[in-house]
């Protein structure tokens, strides 16, 4: 299971990465969403990979923590999701304000000499 | 003592949301009303800093025991729940942002703020992004109040809107989200081998750590001090500050110089707290040494090509980063005191400089100072749109504007590249006199290195400045720049304020060399924030 979440970390952040630094506003829009991805599972991975464990303490179960996932990382991913989530939606209204003033979809508002 | 004062350290985080929140409620008509509501919070976040400060002075009595103020929120005791801790270095910084914030805030009410929407709400979100940054004790908190600080920044960077602020606006938004990227990516390394977010906890807790883990954590240090790093505009992570800042609304431009330094805070707080199991390389030690004067060199390059004063004035923050660094990296503790007044003094003089410089280049045709050939090769000649200048609202005309604006101009130029009679000049010569003295760690040629470098950057900046200047205040053509007094007075204040650091400089400086040694005492950071840990780790 490690391997398979370190597979899809690294995808996912290598081909954000990628696209960030593509020339066009919605390659980078999209390269972020992306690395958000990736570094929401890395976030989530950091509290160990365990499957069937719930992070809320259940009186059936008892106390041991080695039956539970830790709760920790869980609340630190779900604060860093609506982050990410607030600063695309921020980044989209700023990629179609450029679009508008400046006619182009290059991030730096012209045309450089691109292909 | 009292119960209401005990909760004094949460304030200036509820106060400005709730303004922010409360701002929202008049109609954009109801001008005056707003205005006063801005005021009003702005001037409660000033006092409760000021009381603050000298309680963590030990001027006031203090509402907690001991220096260091320990606020658990929701009564959650620190391992477990989020801490606020006001120590010297946190009280000064609050009250560094208050006071900016108050220029600026005033200054803004004149004319910018009529530029675009819900200023006065992102002003406020801003300053409770800063003021919980400075505060928190837990560093997961810490991304938060970033975060906090860094959305409410994108706002204000496209403040007035137009091509020009989008496109920088832009760079800056990607430049962030990149480092916040980075940021949760360091915070989640640290947890996963530390096991705490909590700032005291880790201190602690590293010392524990071998082997893989502590490798582990390093690497997520190390991406923490990037993050840092990338916000106190180190080279080669800066070529987005000055863009972005002279694209902005020169208030905005003038609260921003203050958003550098919370990355020079992070890394300082960090260093000390890590400085007992070695802090990996960003924190200090000869790496961010060099790092700062590259900085420096910059910094001083930009400061002699740039064509435009706000480009200038930009590169002279760079600079000011570049200078903290460096005193930072520099081996031993005597530098710190010296480098913190050195911080307060540039920041109160950059925010002064860019509004300045806007009042001095009103009335002049756009790019007049731009030599004709070089406009394309900086990329300058974007279009201006008319809500770069909103509304030219009359005003008095100030007789005596002119003359006003030179001396401001003036002042803030000996200000920023450290000349007599004013605090810039103070800072810059206790630095270097704490280099010269060569504590024993530090090898002398860095101590040269140091010297040189913030001597030479003080001359292209007095080159670059006056060769402007000249352009700006000799130009016989011009108009002369309706002033109003809520314009000028700002300004005027700030300056004042950095005259009397320099009148004050003694007591000043002992209350920073104080904070240096505060800060630098790693074990009553510790204690105050977790009383019971610290008996533990005595056994």
């Amino acid at each position: 299971m490690e391997i398979v979440l370190a597979l899809a970390i690294g995808t996912l952040a290598g081909s954000g990465i990628y696209l960030l630094l593509r020339p066009r506003t919605f390659q980078v829009i999209m390269g972020l969403s992306l690395l958000g991805y990736a570094v929401n599972l890395f976030i989530f991975g950091m509290g160990r990979l365990q499957s069937g464990a719930p992070p809320v303490i259940d009186a059936v179960r008892g106390a041991d923590p080695a039956l539970y996932a830790d709760p920790v990382p869980q609340a630190l991913v779900l604060t860093a999701i609506v982050i990410g989530f607030a600063t695309t939606a921020l980044f989209l209204v700023v990629l179609l304000a450029l679009r508008g003033l400046s006619g182009t979809d290059h991030v730096d508002g012209r045309e450089g000499e691109s292909p | 003592m009292n119960g209401w004062l005990h909760h004094l350290p949460i304030l200036p985080v509820l106060l400005p949301l709730l303004a922010a929140a409360l701002l929202l409620l008049p109609g954009e008509t109801r001008r005056g009303v707003r205005a006063a509501m801005a005021l009003a919070a702005t001037l409660a976040q000033l006092a409760v800093a000021i009381v603050l400060l000298g309680m963590a002075d030990g001027r006031l009595t203090p509402a907690w025991p001991g220096d260091i103020a320990v606020y658990a929120l929701g009564g959650w005791a620190p391992p477990f729940g989020i801490v606020l801790v006001v120590d010297r270095l946190a009280a000064v910084m609050l009250l560094l942002s208050a006071a900016l914030a108050l220029a600026t805030l005033v200054y803004s009410l004149a004319r910018w703020e009529r530029a675009g929407t819900h200023y006065l709400s992102l002003f406020q979100l801003l300053l409770m992004g800063l003021n919980g940054a400075f505060l928190t004790g837990d560093l997961f908190n810490l991304f938060v109040f970033f975060e906090v600080m860094l959305a409410a920044s994108y706002g204000l960077v496209l403040h007035g809107s137009g091509a020009t602020r989008v496109t920088a606006g832009m760079h800056y938004i990607v430049v962030n989200l990149l480092a916040s990227f980075l940021f949760l990516i360091a915070a989640a390394l640290i947890y996963g081998v530390t096991g705490t977010l909590n700032m005291a906890e880790l201190a602690q807790r590293v010392a524990q750590l071998s082997g893989h883990e502590r490798t582990l954590f390093d690497l997520g240090a190390l991406l923490l001090g990037i993050v840092f790093l990338v916000k106190a505009a180190a080279w080669p992570l800066n070529f987005w500050l000055p863009a972005a800042y002279g694209a902005a609304a020169p208030p905005v431009a003038g609260v921003f110089a203050i958003l550098t330094k919370v990355g020079v805070y992070g890394l300082l707080r960090f260093a000390t707290l890590l400085q007992d199991v070695d802090a990996p390389a960003p924190f200090g030690g000869d790496w961010l040494f060099y790092c700062g004067l590259a900085t420096i060199a910059a910094g001083t390059v930009g400061v002699l090509a740039a064509q435009k004063l706000v480009r200038v004035a930009g590169f002279l923050v760079i600079v000011s980063s570049g200078t903290l660094l460096a005193a930072f990296g520099f081996a031993g503790t005597t530098l710190t005191g010296p480098a913190l007044y050195y911080l307060v003094s540039s920041v109160l003089a950059s925010g002064a400089f860019f509004m300045v410089i806007e009042m001095a280049e009103r009335g002049r045709t756009v790019g007049a100072d731009l030599l004709a050939v070089s406009a394309e090769a900086f990329g300058l000649q974007a279009k201006e749109t008319s809500s770069e200048h909103p509304d030219e609202m009359g005003g008095v005309a100030i007789p005596a504007a002119m003359a006003f604006l030179g001396l401001a101009f003036f002042s803030c130029v000996l200000l920023l590249t450290g000349l007599p009679p004013f605090s810039g000049f103070v800072g810059k010569f206790a630095l270097i006199a704490a280099a010269i003295a060569v504590p024993p760690e530090a090898p002398f040629l860095h101590a040269v290195l140091f010297g040189a470098a913030l001597l030479l950057s003080g001359l292209a900046g007095v080159i670059a400045l006056s060769r402007l200047g000249i352009r700006v205040f000799w130009d016989s053509e011009r108009p002369t720049p309706r002033l109003q007094w809520l314009e000028a007075g700002p300004a005027a204040a700030l300056v004042l304020l950095c005259a009397a650091l320099a009148l004050g400089a003694g007591p000043a400086m002992d209350y920073f060399d104080a904070t240096a040694r505060a800060l630098y005492d790693t074990r009553a950071y510790v204690d105050a924030v977790l009383p019971a840990a610290g008996a533990g780790a005595t056994k």
